[in-house]
């Protein structure tokens, strides 16, 4: 977060976009997010060029930690170039003039929507999250002061209220996107849409988790190595989505993998959804049951374009 | 009152006015509750009674008086000075709220299973197969068939929403509970097996109740002692089969004859 102000032309974009007036209030919700992990803090959410869904929470967030030195990677949904990624790094490239990339260990900063890299990260780097929804007790209770005083009160019954109606309608705990979890032992939090697989990976982190929803106007923040517990019950433990196959493309097991169509035939593979991740595990020469297949690594290479939104 | 095993009582009211801007709903009533004690308030409608109910159970703050709770580790607690930690916690597990309109006591949209269990979700139940069990046996006891645990309460009847209701609140076996017209607008048949139901329910449990109606013959049916409101004041009070056989104020004199002529 090094000092970005400095005199511009009339005309030019400030450094990030952001004034710094505004990424001075920016940063201290962030810093206050951090003191207190997974507490949400109300912010005054700007108007970015982008429509709200679009990542302007994440966007703000960002734009508010940038420093000239930065190098940003920019996903959506695992995939470095769908056109949400692409033209969110191109924003950055033309506001800040930044380097970017696709490699997750180059990156200083990297912004998701949906996905976090397989790769760990480490502590000299920073993940920023776009969030849709901040507020894990919403849809139970809509009213925005009762959800306030229940994460004053610690008051948290609803959320396995949720679990419980979950395992009641379909036998096991079947949320696997936005799976809440409680932090620091304390505030219960939504993790953005993310897969329930990548909950494991924010626990005890080493990179700080920094949580930007634009519309609704709230950032929060996990600290690094933090814990962070996703909710169950004693009988009914918190378990990450198991594939039977290893990706198609490069044969990694233990890996978020999404389906791919191949063809109008019924022809469908499994690959990972972190393509850098696949694309460096291909270059380094491992490869799954697919990689022989031409049409397979055609479209596997830009699969992530077809399983988008 | 030798009637009652203790000899202290659950609940004191000192003096309770509660005025909604310079208009009066309710005014100076001061009692004291026993255990196992069901106290109703009656009176015709606008008379005051949701309003002491709602002062006596913290949802709504009075403008003088005092109220006083016997916890569960015998301290009397003035109510208004508790932390809204320490009311929330009362109010799910010592406590239960029966409301008129089952809606506005019951989650609509989970399953009765899951209305049920949400109070032991509250205090750190956390077996999902004991929770459901306990949800089952309580469903059992307000007489809906285990088969309906995993339907919401959108596809109840009137009476069965407002049996599960009271089994929501029961699942914690409160000492205290309040009841605001609890059979009110419900079919006369299904009155009368609700109130069959609450009767001994609250004898089996031992409950404490203060049951707000302007039922005479649900307060007859279930209460041990009555107040009489009128205008926001109490104005008749006493053993339940006294005041109803005998009462001695005109104004209940007259809310009594005219059930009778019924
Ligand atoms: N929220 C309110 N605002 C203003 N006046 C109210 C409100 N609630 C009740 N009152 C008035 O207080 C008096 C007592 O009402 P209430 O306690 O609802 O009586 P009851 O339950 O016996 O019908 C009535 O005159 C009523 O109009
Ligand atoms: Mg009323
Ligand atoms: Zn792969």
């Amino acid at each position: 977060m090094s000092d970005t102000a400095e005199n511009y032309d009339q005309g030019e974009y400030n450094f990030a976009y952001l004034d710094e007036q505004t990424k001075r209030m920016i940063r201290r919700a962030i810093l206050k997010g951090i003191a207190i992990p997974g507490y949400q803090v109300p912010f005054a959410s700007r108007e970015m060029p982008m429509p709200y869904g679009w990542g302007t929470g994440g966007v703000q967030v960002t734009a508010a930690i940038l420093g000239k030195d930065d190098c940003l990677k920019m996903i959506d949904q695992g995939s470095d170039d769908t056109t949400n990624a692409v033209s969110l790094r191109g924003f950055f490239e033309k506001t800040a003039g930044i380097r970017t990339t696709y490699e997750t260990s180059e990156a200083t900063v990297i912004q998701t929507r949906h996905r976090i890299p397989e790769k760990d990260l480490t502590d000299d780097q920073v993940i920023v999250f776009q969030v849709p929804i901040p507020e894990p007790l919403r849809f139970l209770e809509p009213r925005e002061t009762e959800t306030r005083k229940m994460h004053a009160l610690e008051d948290y019954g609803l959320m396995h209220v949720k679990l419980y109606e979950d395992i009641a309608k379909n036998g096991h705990i079947a949320t696997t996107y936005a799976y809440p979890v409680k932090v620091n032992d304390r505030y219960v939090m939504d993790p953005s849409p993310t897969p329930k697989f990548d909950n494991p990976k924010i626990d005890e982190m080493a990179a700080l988790q920094l949580y930007g929803a634009g519309r609704e106007k709230r950032i929060y923040a996990i600290p690094p190595y933090t814990k962070v517990k996703s909710l169950d019950f004693e009988d009914y433990p918190f378990e990450v989505q198991k594939f039977d196959k290893p990706c198609a493309l490069c044969g990694a097991r233990n890996v978020y993998l999404d389906e791919v169509i191949l063809d109008d035939r019924g022809g469908r593979m499994f690959v990972c959804s972190d393509s850098n991740f696949c694309e460096e595990r291909r270059a380094a020469g491992h490869v799954g049951p697919m990689a022989a297949d031409p049409a397979a690594v055609q479209i596997g290479g830009s699969s992530q374009e077809e399983t988008a939104r | 009152m030798s009637l009652f095993q203790s000899d202290e009582p659950l609940l004191q009211v000192h003096n309770v006015t509660r005025y909604y801007g310079d208009r009066v709903g309710c005014s100076d009533v001061s009692f004291d509750l026993w255990p196992g004690e069901v106290l109703a308030i009656v009176g015709e409608s606008g008379s005051g009674k949701t309003t002491l109910l709602n002062c006596l159970s913290t949802r709504l703050a009075p403008t003088a008086g005092a109220i006083e709770y016997r916890m569960r580790d015998g301290t009397m607690r003035n109510l208004y000075q508790l932390t809204e930690a320490e009311r929330r916690l009362l109010m799910r597990t010592d406590w239960g709220f029966v409301h008129q309109n089952a809606a506005d006591g019951l989650r609509m949209n989970v399953s009765a299973g899951a209305n049920v269990g949400e109070r032991l979700m509250a205090i750190g139940d956390r077996h999902y197969g004991n929770i459901r069990s306990t949800a089952d046996d309580w469903l059992g006891r307000v007489e809906i068939d285990s088969d309906r645990i995993d339907d919401d309460p959108r596809s109840f009847s009137g009476g069965m929403r407002q049996r599960l209701q009271i089994a929501r609140n029961l699942v914690t076996r409160p000492r205290l509970v309040f009841m605001d017209e609890p059979t009110g607008g419900l079919d006369v048949s299904v009155q009368a097996r609700l109130l069959d139901l609450l009767r001994r329910l609250v004898s089996d449990l031992g409950l404490s109740v203060v049951i707000v109606t302007h039922d005479l013959a649900v307060a007859r049916l279930l209460s041990h002692r009555i107040m009489v409101m009128r205008y926001g004041n109490v104005i008749e009070a006493g053993l339940t089969d006294q005041v109803l056989d005998d009462p001695r104020e005109p104004y209940s004199q007259l809310l009594v004859s005219s059930i009778l002529q019924v």
